[in-house]
């Protein structure tokens, strides 16, 4: 069973460079693991920006690294902070999170991903927030979305994080969950964001 | 004023009485809410005094996720209910998260005066 819903890649072009990392949830507690995010986020972009195709002196050179690098740590932060959040810790199946690095003439995309299981009621939720992420307007939902949270402390205003990625970093989301075993049943959702410097 | 000063492994937010304003310095990328809950405190702490002018000023704020700026965006939102205190934020285009996000705030408090370097 394979589900697809918005803006995925399946495939990129033979000779692209990728990062991969793998983390097993168990191994440490999500608290002593939850710096692991930003450090690995930045990594990325950081690694990134050396893809960046511009000259050494080109006026708007730095602007544009900074700006590559800012989308790039805030974009897979997000994803990674989601996948650790949201990985169902019952069954056992390694977090991944990675980023391709797709070449154009005068801009690079970054294809940002996030794999984590998921139990059954996480699918069900989080594709109803999918569907209202691909057919309402974004802005519109943010704004509904902080308001409830405020309104209600037990809502902590989940989907900010995409929404945020949509609406201040264009980026294009899709997302693929895949049952990987019948028995015992895993689920996982991979979210993917494309952000283009 | 019971606190004045919340430090993190990464992050400081300080409280200046004085000028009314809160410093915020570092990279902010905690849990959610509870993770936050000190800093909420601390800017309801303050709006408690009920001053005529209080500032944010995040420009030595080099990261926030959006854990953070839900934070952000549910302070300066609450601020609709008190008309009396003006909030000016200080932020800089230098950095991306800013650039990008700080704008939206408008949006929750339309009175809110947004300072942009």
């Amino acid at each position: 069973m394979v589900q697809i819903f918005g803006e995925f890649l399946h495939q990129f072009p033979p000779d692209h460079d990728s990062l991969e990392l793998t983390f097993t949830p168990t191994s440490r507690p999500i608290k002593q693991r939850w710096k692991n995010n930003l450090l690995s986020a930045h990594f990325v972009a950081d690694y990134f920006s050396t893809f960046l195709p511009l000259d050494a002196d080109h006026p708007s050179r730095e602007k544009r690294i900074r700006q590559g690098k800012g989308a790039v740590s805030y974009v897979a932060n997000e994803l990674l902070e989601n996948a650790m959040k949201f990985n169902n810790e019952m069954v056992k199946s390694r977090i991944k999170f990675g980023i391709h690095f797709i070449e154009e003439s005068n801009a690079i995309t970054a294809a940002i991903f996030a794999t984590n299981s998921i139990t059954i009621e996480g699918m069900e939720k989080f594709q109803f927030f999918i569907h209202e992420l691909l057919t309402e307007d974004s802005n519109e939902l943010y704004i509904r979305q902080v308001e409830q949270s405020a309104e209600d402390e037990n809502n902590n205003a989940s989907g900010l994080g995409l929404l945020t990625m949509i609406n201040d970093y264009q980026a294009l989301l899709g997302w693929k969950f895949e049952q990987i075993s019948e028995e015992p049943k895993i689920i996982v959702v991979t979210t993917m964001a494309q952000v283009t410097v | 004023m019971a606190i004045q000063e919340i430090k993190g492994e990464d992050h400081i937010v300080q409280y200046d009485p004085e000028s009314v304003t809160i410093c915020f310095q570092g990279e902010l990328s905690l849990g959610g809410p509870v993770e936050y809950e000190p800093i909420k405190s601390l800017l309801d702490q303050v709006t408690a005094t009920k001053p005529p002018l209080m500032t944010l000023d995040l420009r030595n704020l080099s990261f926030l996720n959006s854990s953070g700026i839900s934070l952000l965006s549910k302070f300066v939102m609450s601020l609709r209910k008190k008309p009396q205190i003006q909030l000016i934020i200080l932020g800089t285009k230098e950095v991306a998260w800013q650039d990008k996000s700080l704008q939206n705030l408008k949006k929750f408090l339309p009175s809110l005066q947004l300072n942009i370097e």
